[in-house]
């Protein structure tokens, strides 16, 4: 399967053509089409992960997982980690040449690419399962269908290219998928402006990545992926592009990935279908951005200069995101909102990991995450399905759902464990391999962020579930269980959500993760700090104080007199509390001041220049037209063409008329000629012999 | 008494022969009446005739009164009263383009008395004995029927054709 | 007398005779013109042989006077004929008026 790599986006591109054309018409309406195909992509990819295992394997050695126990610092090593290089499955084409410039297709697959493989056929296979009954009877149900495959080929296409421009054709086709998903119920305005908003947003960052992409191309003279990490990592590359590269391709992970500040379209994006915030907003859309940062980690790791220590624009703008992502998770009524608000921070987790060089962290952050973050929102789904009536407002429709619907709750449950971080559940092993890391690495301050986060993070989350299973309820529909199609999904990656943190489980002496994906191919050298107990133990009791506190809040709210209704009475806690539901008044800045204060001026002037300017000009053309008409009739058609032609005519006429001065039909009129002639010509012979 | 000289006589002679016939020969041309330009012919002809006998032509003369004056012109005179031409003076008897006409004929008087006078010059006729033998009956006689026979007897045919020609066209049916 | 004295006189009646064949509208007085013309060939023709006499013998000298001989007999025919057509012309359309004889009108 490494070597037909390009089925991966094949099946699914052919998916989506037939159930275009032929969806309506089969039975299923085109669902089993896209089944079966994420089915069988889903057996390949997992038919790929082992020949990739087997590949590491065969290259190091079986018993390197083993030998990895306990294994220490690498820093300082000047060779590989100690391990047999493990070189990428690349099959690659030239599509065509132009001076010298050669444009590549192909597919190069390597430990990263196998895992998102895995992730990415995966949760879609189970987006299409859980769709089946939960879009049904939906107007536009075969579309939705065919969407999703085009979505799966082209994160896919994107996941598999081995050079830049493809990754853009595939980053630009999920952008586009994004868009007609979000906006799938088009007829309320609120969808389209949504997607629209989702679009532009995203757009704006991939200026940067089209910008960084050209940029690396001129500085590494190719867009083969490998040849741009070859170069970054060498030692006569200039580290002034490289920092310009990587920080306009991190713009576009910015926009992608949803980090602050292009943060903003995610929450609105949760206008679209709840299957659809699963897949695209949770699991794996929006870890493009993350992917593309570890697939071209040389770049950013030279470029920000990961490796010294320090600041450096990621780690930054990672940790700015975790905060506030996870501040605005506090004030929202709406499900949907709180867990897309969660998936901005997480992500900040991500590119902060990043950006302090803890790449398998990070890496393995992103695994974790879209197992528990897909089946909290396939949960949160299922209770909008089956429990409240089809709406997201927790505190208006939700409340006491646990009783109604045991499946749904447990397995969110868990969800909500795995993502505050919790032992043993998936969250625990990754987030805690990222802030080890940090600390270890130098980045202090971006350790207490991370803890921060944790913190925040157990606190809105308990806020959450209080609200939806807890309590009385509050909704006007008749809460039950959801139907199989929607509890088995949960169930599946329930399942994913305990055991995934095992394949990288430090303490235990599982390494199996980063010796499987991480790179040791054109790689730079990384830290990788031993488990840290004492901070495993301490973001596990922060973790456990937030839960805490938090469920004391809410669960006691009735005996906490002064604390009930603090937003309403107090001036600055009611400021505080207006400031986060206007979401930092971010919106109203791109909004109402920059796109407003660009588009009004912009407006006004090119109406102006319109009414002023083109309609006089083409006036001036009519009216010139018109005259020269006129002209033209009067002074050259009447007078002149008309009077040569009146001319000729009187000419021809008078010349006639004289000539019949000589025809009268009088034999003296002739012979007066004759003898004038004669006359004439007696006087020129005369003159002429004289 | 003074005698003139025979040059003398002759150049008034034919002076005077020259002022009438010239006159005469204007009111053919632009007399009203057609009897009287037909007259005024009679008196060109007959001024013309004078002048043959000037030039010691005699049977020349001779023929011109005979055929002309005693022929053509009786032949002139029935045809105008054969046609009903007014017998009075009308003022209808010149067409619209005599001015051209008489530019026309002008024109050519000058070119031909140019030529001729360039010509000619001071040449004179000499009155002598030879000049009158010339004008012999019978030299011209001889003339005729030695050196000019044939045109004669062509001349002859001619007037046959001329003769029953006439006829033909003039003849009721 | 002078040679060109009866060649410039011939000259005036040839050119008298033109002016009226072409001025007047009378078919009749058109031919008393060309008359005139003939008559004023015939004056050249014998003074030119009273002229050639000394410097020619008298049978040479006598063919102008032939000539003019043989004029006055074609003059006669042609005054014969032409007016025959001048009655017949006057018989078929009434008038002897050369102005309203023009059938060839181009």
């Amino acid at each position: 399967m490494l070597n037909n790599a390009w089925l991966f986006p094949a099946i699914p591109a052919l998916s989506f053509l037939l159930i275009l054309f032929f969806g309506k018409r089969t039975p299923g309406k085109g669902a089993p089409i896209g089944i079966i195909a994420l089915g069988s992509s889903f057996v390949l990819s997992i038919v790929a992960v082992v020949q990739w295992i087997q590949r590491v394997d065969d290259a190091t050695g079986h018993s390197q997982g083993l030998r990895a126990l306990g294994r220490g610092v690498f820093a300082g090593e000047s060779s590989s980690h100690g391990e047999a290089v493990v070189t990428p499955v690349v099959h690659s084409f030239t599509w065509w040449q132009n001076a010298g410039i050669s444009f590549g297709v192909g597919t190069r697959v390597d430990g990263l690419v196998v895992m998102m493989l895995f992730v990415v056929t995966l949760i879609s296979l189970l987006v299409h399962v859980y769709s089946v009954a939960y879009m049904h009877n939906d107007i536009r149900y075969t579309h939705y269908y065919a969407m999703l495959s085009l979505f799966t080929a082209s994160m896919l296409l994107l996941v598999v290219a081995d050079n830049t421009l493809q990754l853009l054709v595939g980053w630009e086709g999920v952008g586009l998928c994004s868009f007609a998903l979000i906006g799938h119920w088009w007829e309320e305005g609120v969808n389209s402006a949504a997607a629209l908003k989702a679009f532009l947003t995203t757009r704006t960052g991939d200026i940067g990545l089209m910008i960084g992409i050209i940029i690396m191309f001129f500085a590494a003279g190719t867009f083969n992926i490998t040849g741009t990490n070859v170069y970054a990592l060498s030692k006569g590359a200039d580290h002034t592009l490289l920092l310009a590269g990587a920080t306009c391709l991190f713009i576009g992970v910015i926009g992608k990935s949803g980090q602050f500040p292009l943060h903003t379209w995610l929450p609105d994006a949760m206008a679209g279908p709840t299957p659809v915030s699963a897949l695209i907003h949770a699991a794996t859309m929006v870890v493009a951005g993350v992917f593309l940062a570890a697939r071209m980690y040389p770049v950013f790791f030279k470029g920000f200069s990961i490796g010294a220590g320090g600041m450096n624009f990621m780690a930054i703008t990672g940790g700015i995101t975790i905060i506030i992502g996870a501040v605005l998770a506090f004030v929202q009524r709406d499900i949907k909102k709180v867990l897309a608000y969660s998936t901005i921070s997480q992500i900040g987790y991500m590119v902060m990991a990043l950006g302090v060089g803890a790449w398998t962290a990070a890496v393995f952050h992103l695994f974790t995450h879209a197992f528990f973050k897909a089946l909290l929102f396939l949960g949160a789904g299922s209770v909008s399905h089956s429990g409240s009536h089809h709406s997201f407002d927790m505190k208006n429709d939700m409340g006491g759902l646990r009783k109604f619907m045991p499946v749904t709750f447990w397995t969110f449950m868990i969800g909500t464990a795995a993502l505050c971080g919790i032992f043993p559940f998936a969250g625990f092993w990754s987030k805690d391999e990222i802030l080890v890391t940090a600390g270890a690495s130098g980045f202090d301050a971006f350790l207490v962020v991370g803890l921060i986060g944790a913190f925040l993070t157990a606190a809105y989350m308990t806020r959450c579930v209080y609200l939806t299973f807890f309590g009385e309820y509050r909704g006007h529909g008749h809460p039950h269980e959801s139907e199989p199609l929607i509890t088995v999904p949960l169930i599946v990656l329930a399942c994913f959500s305990i055991l995934a943190g095992l394949v990288n489980a430090a303490p235990l002496g599982v390494e199996k993760f980063k010796q499987w994906v991480e790179p040791t191919f054109v790689f730079p050298q990384l830290v990788h700090p031993e488990f840290d107990y004492p901070k495993a133990g301490l973001s596990l009791f922060i973790a456990l104080l937030g839960i805490g506190i938090a469920a004391y809040f809410w669960f006691q709210k009735e005996e906490l007199g002064p604390l009930k209704g603090l937003t309403q009475r107090n001036k600055a806690a009611h400021a505080g509390y207006t400031f986060l539901e206007n979401k930092y008044y971010i919106d109203y800045l791109y909004e109402d001041v920059i796109v407003a204060g660009i588009k009004g001026p912009m407006a006004r002037g090119a109406y102006w220049f319109n009414q002023n300017v083109i309609d006089k000009v083409v006036n001036a053309f009519g009216a010139g037209a018109v005259k020269l008409g006129r002209f033209t009739y009067n002074t050259i058609d009447q007078k002149g063409i008309d009077r040569a032609y009146d001319g000729v005519a009187e000419a021809t006429g008078d010349a006639g008329g004289l000539l019949r001065y000589f025809q009268s039909g009088r034999v003296q009129r002739y012979a007066l000629l004759l003898f004038g002639a004669v006359g004439i010509l007696a006087l020129a012979l005369l003159i002429a012999n004289s | 008494m003074i005698v003139l000289g025979a040059n003398v006589a002759v150049n008034v002679v034919f002076w005077i022969l020259a002022i009438a016939i010239a006159a005469a020969a204007i009111g053919v041309v632009r007399s009203p009446n057609v009897v009287h330009a037909a007259l005024f012919l009679v008196v060109v002809l007959a001024g013309i005739a004078a002048l043959y006998i000037l030039l010691a032509a005699e049977f020349v003369a001779w023929v011109q009164v005979l055929i002309y004056i005693g022929a053509i012109v009786i032949l002139f005179l029935f045809g105008i009263m054969l046609t009903r031409a007014p017998m009075r003076a009308t003022g209808d008897l010149d067409n619209s383009q005599r001015l051209a006409s008489a530019v026309v004929a002008l024109f050519l008087f000058g070119v031909i008395a140019a030529l001729m006078v360039d010509a000619y010059g001071d040449k004179e006729i000499k009155l002598n004995s030879k000049l009158v033998a010339v004008g012999n009956t019978h030299n011209i006689a001889s003339a005729i029927f030695r050196d000019y026979l044939v045109p004669f007897e062509v001349v002859s045919m001619l007037l046959l054709a001329a003769l029953v020609g006439a006829v033909v066209i003039a003849r009721r049916d | 007398m002078a040679l060109n004295n009866f060649l410039i006189l011939s000259a005036f009646l040839f050119c008298t005779g033109i002016y009226g064949v072409l001025a007047r509208k009378n078919a009749v007085l058109v031919l008393m013109s060309i008359e005139l013309m003939l008559n004023a060939v015939n004056l050249n023709l014998v003074a030119f042989s009273a002229f050639n006499s000394p410097t020619q013998s008298v049978r040479q000298a006598a063919s102008g006077q032939v000539f003019a001989l043989f004029v006055i007999t074609i003059a006669a025919a042609e005054v014969g004929v032409g007016l025959a057509i001048v009655l017949l012309i006057y018989r078929n359309s009434r008038t002897a008026d050369l102005d309203q004889l023009d059938e060839m009108k181009g």
